[in-house]
């Protein structure tokens, strides 16, 4: 999966730096968020699995860009960056992480099951590409109810080689459903490359559902945005589409994992591609100040350390409450 | 009250779940322009138009997954998989989504849908068409699991199952659509998680669900005739089950077999009868025991399923050992 992308590179004939600072606060709010994450799981302060998203937030954040609060999305193991960028609450975020009670999903779903409903974020899930059907029935209930919404299901590219996908593909091509498709395609599924995993293009995959597909530089916070902007527009008026995003791993599969199966000199070329770079080297040429920038990354940190400490004075679940949920109550619909 | 066979009940079901609420969709593999394999959803498409009740794509894992969505948007999904067997594959949808999403999310959704499917051989359907696999979907916190065993049950935990916010199996044995049974004019939703008593009697307690209700009726009356007098419990529901209907009859009779299509080992009897063991120890003047079907699956041959389904005769032999 390393053709060039068929998008041109974002022009910046339609950015204002405003516009672009905005993308870059949210590409730094993951990745702080995130980097945080990494000492504090490295201090065995948040317990389970985390598979960090580093190197991808361009996507997160282009692609919720064109969303509005209504809109739905499925998400995936690797989803705190949709989850921050479609506008879960930075404290609700830390203390589920955290295990707390007042995480958003009262410290019984962690990093791999973070879901938001106010926000649209129904879940980020365990389970390579179990959000692809979530996001196509998502979009059968816009549709259905007369709604003006898409639905859009994230996924890397190992998920590709889920009979799931191609289910969802079929249905959604036939009924014409409001949902995007997002492909997160860094090249690796899991501990091996895709290249040894999946035998097809995802745009020839695309082409035989008869399904418009766009390839963009992922790692291009404003041409994920442009090409997320236009793709929404007409998924919400006639039907389904993928986008597909090239992007970089930097992490291993999940946090911990020391990547002895790749070449040190593929994480070295990563530097130039990193979407925090891009996207400030563009907001130099539109002559934002670095001023500008380091006032973002005073903001940003402010935010995320206020949220660690409302997490870290957070309380343990209470085993009651939880064992009441398995089941909702009659009157809960 | 009018006698209809048990299809017409679920079909009458899903008729009156669509008129009361809206939000109702019915989807699956033929149901919509063709009404279902079995005629369950006939003339639905006609009635509420196919943006309602429509067809699927042969996909049972997309299917389950796409009901999960719209249950979490805004929709109330019903659907059908076709043959138990086929529930293979919608595992992940029920079991790691459907069943879990209100827990993990920490109670801020229900996932309201219904997936109907039929169980049960008798029909010469083989080994891949007539499977009773309830007791993987009842081992599931999170999940319901109902199985009505006439025409009244059929409508009744339809309607429940339909108006619960909870995922919900319905199980429908296939040997009993043609079945007749009284329906009142106005039929009502049920309370799932409650059992029925169809006979009382004072000597054994029959515990059992489904189409092995009526061959543990047969097997009373065989008894009676004998001058033993045999109660007849139908679960109705197995996920929840009632635990206290079970109990009172077993407190009256002092003896239990627990009956059913599925498989006896690890079969739905292996977890009543350990509670009962437990619970009822006092109560229970001899060991428990199961009569299911053979730790085989489901043979075509006519002579191999009629000695596979448990008959009447067996069900008699295991109440005379727990009379021994």
């Amino acid at each position: 999966m390393t053709e060039a992308p068929t998008s041109p590179p974002s022009d910046g004939a339609a950015n204002t730096g405003a516009r672009v600072l905005g993308l870059y606060r949210q590409l730094l709010l993951i990745r702080r968020a995130e980097e945080r994450l990494i000492t504090m799981f490295a201090d065995g302060e948040v317990p389970g699995f985390i598979h960090l998203s580093v190197g991808q937030e361009a996507v997160s954040v282009g692609v919720m860009s064109a969303l509005g609060a209504q809109d739905t999305i499925a998400s995936t193991h690797r989803g705190h960056g949709h989850a921050i960028a479609k506008g879960l609450p930075l404290d609700g975020f830390f203390a589920e992480l955290l295990a707390r009670d007042e995480g958003l999903c009262r410290g019984r779903g962690g990093s791999m099951h973070v879901a938001d409903m106010s926000v649209g974020m129904l879940g980020a899930n365990g389970i390579v590409g179990a959000g692809l059907s979530i996001a196509l029935g998502s979009a059968l209930a816009h549709k259905r109810l007369g709604r003006e919404q898409v639905a859009v299901a994230f996924f890397g590219d190992g998920a590709l080689a889920e009979g799931l996908l191609h289910e969802c593909m079929n249905m959604a091509a036939l009924w014409r459903l409001p949902l995007l498709f997002v492909c997160e395609n860094n090249g690796w599924s899991e501990f091996l490359p895709s290249s040894k995993q999946i035998s097809f293009a995802l745009a020839d995959l695309a082409r035989a559902y008869g399904i418009p597909h766009t390839r963009i530089d992922g790692n291009d916070v404003v041409a994920v945005a442009d090409a997320a902007a236009d793709i929404v527009g007409a998924v919400r008026a006639g039907g389904p589409a993928v986008l597909e995003c090239m992007t970089t791993r930097v992490r291993g599969h999940f946090e911990g994992d020391a990547q002895k199966y790749r070449d040190p000199d593929d994480l070295d070329a990563l530097g130039p591609l990193d979407p925090i770079r891009v996207a400030a080297l563009l907001l130099a040429g539109l002559g934002v100040e670095d001023a500008a920038l380091k006032a973002v990354a005073d903001e940003v940190e402010s935010r995320i350390e206020a949220a660690v400490e409302a997490a870290r004075k957070g309380h343990d679940p209470d085993f009651a409450a939880a064992y009441a949920d398995v089941y909702s109550p009659a009157e809960a619909v | 009250m009018a006698e209809v066979r048990y299809l017409h009940a679920v079909n009458r079901a899903l008729a009156d779940a669509l008129t009361a609420d809206p939000a109702v969709v019915v989807f699956g593999e033929d149901v919509s322009e063709a009404g279902g394999s079995f005629g369950a959803t006939r003339g639905l498409r006609g009635r509420f138009g196919e943006d309602r009740v429509f067809d699927t794509p042969i996909s049972e894992a997309a299917i389950a997954g796409a009901a999960v969505g719209a249950a979490l948007s805004g929709l109330r999904p019903v659907f059908e998989i076709m043959f138990m067997d086929f529930t293979t594959l919608v595992m992940d949808a029920m079991v790691n989504q459907a069943a879990k999403a209100r827990f993990m999310f920490g109670g801020q959704s229900s996932v309201p849908l219904v997936m109907r499917t039929p169980h049960g051989g008798g029909l010469g359907a083989g080994p891949q068409h007539s499977q009773c696999l309830e007791a993987w979907f009842a081992h599931v916190p999170g999940l319901k699991v109902v199985c009505p065993s006439d025409p009244s049950s059929a409508y009744g935990l339809l309607r429940a199952a339909i108006e619960d916010p909870n995922p919900v199996v319905v199980v429908e044995n296939k040997a009993l659509y043609a079945m007749k049974g009284e329906l009142p004019d106005t039929p009502e939703p049920m309370t799932i998680g409650r059992a029925r008593t169809l006979r009382t009697g004072r000597d054994l307690s029959f515990v059992t669900y489904g189409a092995a209700v009526h061959t543990c009726m047969a097997a009373a009356r065989d008894l009676a005739a004998e001058g033993i007098e045999a109660e007849v419990i139908d679960l109705l529901s197995l996920q929840p089950w009632d635990f206290d209907a079970v109990l009172a009859s077993v407190s009256r009779t002092h003896r239990l077999v627990v009956v059913h299509e599925a498989v006896e080992a690890f079969g739905p009897g292996a977890e009543i009868a350990a509670r009962m063991a437990l619970d009822g120890f006092d109560e229970l003047d001899a060991p428990i025991m199961r009569v299911g079907a053979p730790f085989m699956p489901v043979p075509f041959s006519k002579a191999l399923e009629g000695a596979y389904i448990p008959s009447a005769a067996a069900v008699v032999n295991a109440a005379r050992r727990v009379l021994a």
